[in-house]
């Protein structure tokens, strides 16, 4: 069966990868020049089901702790098991008890706990939240890495064009770019600073009642500092609020923040149904992954297995089944 | 029945449409309270000239009126520009004016809203002015043209309840004809119905059911609790005493013995 693929964000190169594994030819193409630019590429990277659990709804968790082992299996040694840290300022430490009476999964720490964990954060948490069992990944890296294998186990990338394969069946993974009516853009926005000062091991989450942010560590003395949710299709690029927010933030987790270089600003908009769950649809057009709001690394194995045995014609279970 | 500016309304709750888990988890808590107007925060839910379509669209869906705010301005040029946009956009002249004038405790700058609300008035705009419970700012904000106005019982979103009880009486007591909405600081169904037994006309909250562990449900127990407070408040409640007083009367009882 030879499989057209629409998109190369997260949803197509997963859904690619579950269609290899299962023997199918696949094509993939997509109206962009390369991986950067699709909402995956400016993607935190974060494999955090528990922390989301507090606004997401139950499929998140039951779906997404699924997602490290995939992640792991498809591309040994680019999931760091290293769990989730989330701290508050002193001053709204309320929302660390509010945090964790809405999450499971999770154990109190102390100031001490803070620390033995991330050395860097010493003297500056009294309290602090860890979710042992979250993980992380580089979402460009892992994108790049998917890429390479996809193409080494035969699959061929059409980039830049929109052009017709003769295909048995043609899956839609086009985020927003997808004619359904369902969905709605959220913008989000994100800084990529650079600093030797201060190290970190995992994803940090900053409580805020308005402004939540998380850091997450990556290769070269990267930070990615993100993300602003905003009810916007605006793809625009980020603005001084949202860079002084972001900055505010990192600089209240450690003030070494302020003398680090902001390498990157990125602005994309995240596709979401109004659940803010994903779907795998059968339309008229073919099959349809799409509605990955904030948690495409997360829910796109899940989906892509979902998408694969629809198109296979195996038995499905799919996600929209179970909440409607 | 509560009017507000000529418009008749059955219920006294007013909710906020942002920080839910999701837009279905926020059309399920507006239908759950039964309310009439929700407010929707033009500022936050844009960028640059483009806004969320689709999450408009929602909104509408619920069939209730809308009430554009100007959360997040902190001065009156940007109020008054965002009240200008909300009004294009949502085809409405009702405005819930905010400007904010501390960061930290999103305390109201009461000097810029009188600015703003005269302004705005004298632009046509129905001003629903977020303010503190002060009362020669209450003045000032009537004189300047509105006919409603939202005091706070507590800072914005600390879901801390009435903090200035007597400040609540005394703006009740002043402006009996003007209704009065609280606005801001409500945490839980019984701060909601303690305040509607004071007398306030309508309760506006957001946080307190967005981020409950089930919005839905919360914004049901709101309602219920609006509803039972004014009840409440148009019975006449007792007023406290210092002594037991028995509910049988001692003298005259027959005796058994």
């Amino acid at each position: 069966m030879h499989v057209l693929i629409r998109g190369a964000g997260i949803a197509g190169l997963t859904l690619a990868h579950e269609l290899v594994r299962a023997g199918a030819q696949v094509t993939v193409c997509d109206v962009r020049a390369g991986p950067a630019g699709s909402a995956s590429w400016l993607a935190g990277g974060m494999l955090a089901p528990w922390c989301e659990r507090e606004s997401a709804e139950e499929p998140v968790l039951t779906l997404g702790r699924l997602a490290a082992d995939w992640w792991d299996t498809a591309l040994p040694g680019h999931v760091l098991r290293n769990g989730t840290l989330v701290v508050a300022p002193a001053r709204d430490a309320a929302e660390l008890n509010r945090f964790a009476t809405r999450t499971g999964g999770h154990a109190w720490l102390d100031g001490d706990g803070v620390a033995a964990l991330e050395p860097d954060l010493a003297g500056r948490f009294r309290r602090g939240l860890f979710f042992r069992d979250e993980a992380h990944l580089d979402p460009r890296r892992a994108m790049t890495a998917l890429i390479a294998g996809l193409k080494a186990a035969g699959v061929r990338f059409a980039y830049g064009n929109d052009t017709s394969v003769e295909a048995d069946r043609i899956a839609y993974c086009t985020g927003m770019a997808a004619a359904d009516d369902g969905l709605r853009g959220v913008r989000g926005e994100m800084l990529l600073l650079r600093t030797k000062e201060i190290s970190l091991s995992r994803p940090v989450r900053l409580l805020h009642p308005r402004i939540p942010v998380y850091i997450v560590p990556r290769e070269g003395h990267h930070f990615m500092v993100g993300a602003t949710m905003i009810e916007s299709d605006d793809d625009g690029p980020i603005s001084a609020r949202s860079t002084m927010e972001l900055l505010n933030a990192a600089y209240s987790l450690h003030p070494a923040f302020a003398e680090a270089k902001i390498v990157e600003t990125g602005a994309g908009v995240r596709p979401a149904y109004a659940d803010n769950l994903p779907r795998v649809k059968q339309t008229r057009e073919g099959i349809s992954v799409n509605g990955f709001y904030r948690h495409g690394f997360l829910l796109s194995p899940a989906m892509a297995q979902e998408a694969a045995a629809l198109i296979l014609n195996e038995r499905v279970e799919a996600l929209n089944e179970a909440h409607g | 029945m509560l009017t507000l500016y000529g418009e008749t309304l059955t219920s006294r709750l007013l909710l906020g449409t942002a920080q839910y888990p999701s837009p279905a988890i926020m059309a399920e808590a507006v239908r759950a309270s039964a309310c009439d107007i929700v407010t929707v925060s033009l500022r936050r839910e844009t960028a640059g000239n483009r806004t969320g379509g689709q999450f408009w669209e929602l909104i509408r869906e619920l069939g209730v009126r809308v009430l554009p705010n100007t959360a997040g301005c902190h001065s009156v040029k940007e109020a008054v520009t965002t009240a200008q946009m909300a009004r294009e956009l949502f085809g409405t002249d009702w405005i819930k004016l905010e400007v904010i004038g501390h960061h930290d405790t999103l305390q109201p700058d009461v000097f810029g809203l009188v600015e703003a609300a005269r302004i705005l008035s004298a632009e046509g705009f129905r001003v629903f002015p977020y303010t503190t419970d002060d009362l020669v700012v209450a003045e000032r904000l009537l004189e300047a043209g509105c006919e409603v106005l939202m005091p706070w019982c507590a800072p914005i979103g600390s879901a801390r309840g009435p903090v200035n009880v007597d400040g609540l009486r005394a703006i009740r007591a002043h402006f009996p004809d003007i209704p009065l909405i609280v606005d801001a600081g409500l945490g839980r169904p019984s701060h909601a119905g303690m305040v509607m037994e004071l007398g306030f006309d309508a309760v506006l909250l957001n946080t307190a059911v967005a981020k409950a562990g089930d919005p839905a449900a919360m914004a049901a127990a709101f309602a219920g609790a609006v509803e039972a407070g004014h009840v409440a408040f148009r019975a006449g409640p007792l007023e406290p005493r210092d002594m037991a007083v028995p509910s049988t009367p001692i003298i005259g009882k027959a005796v058994f013995e």
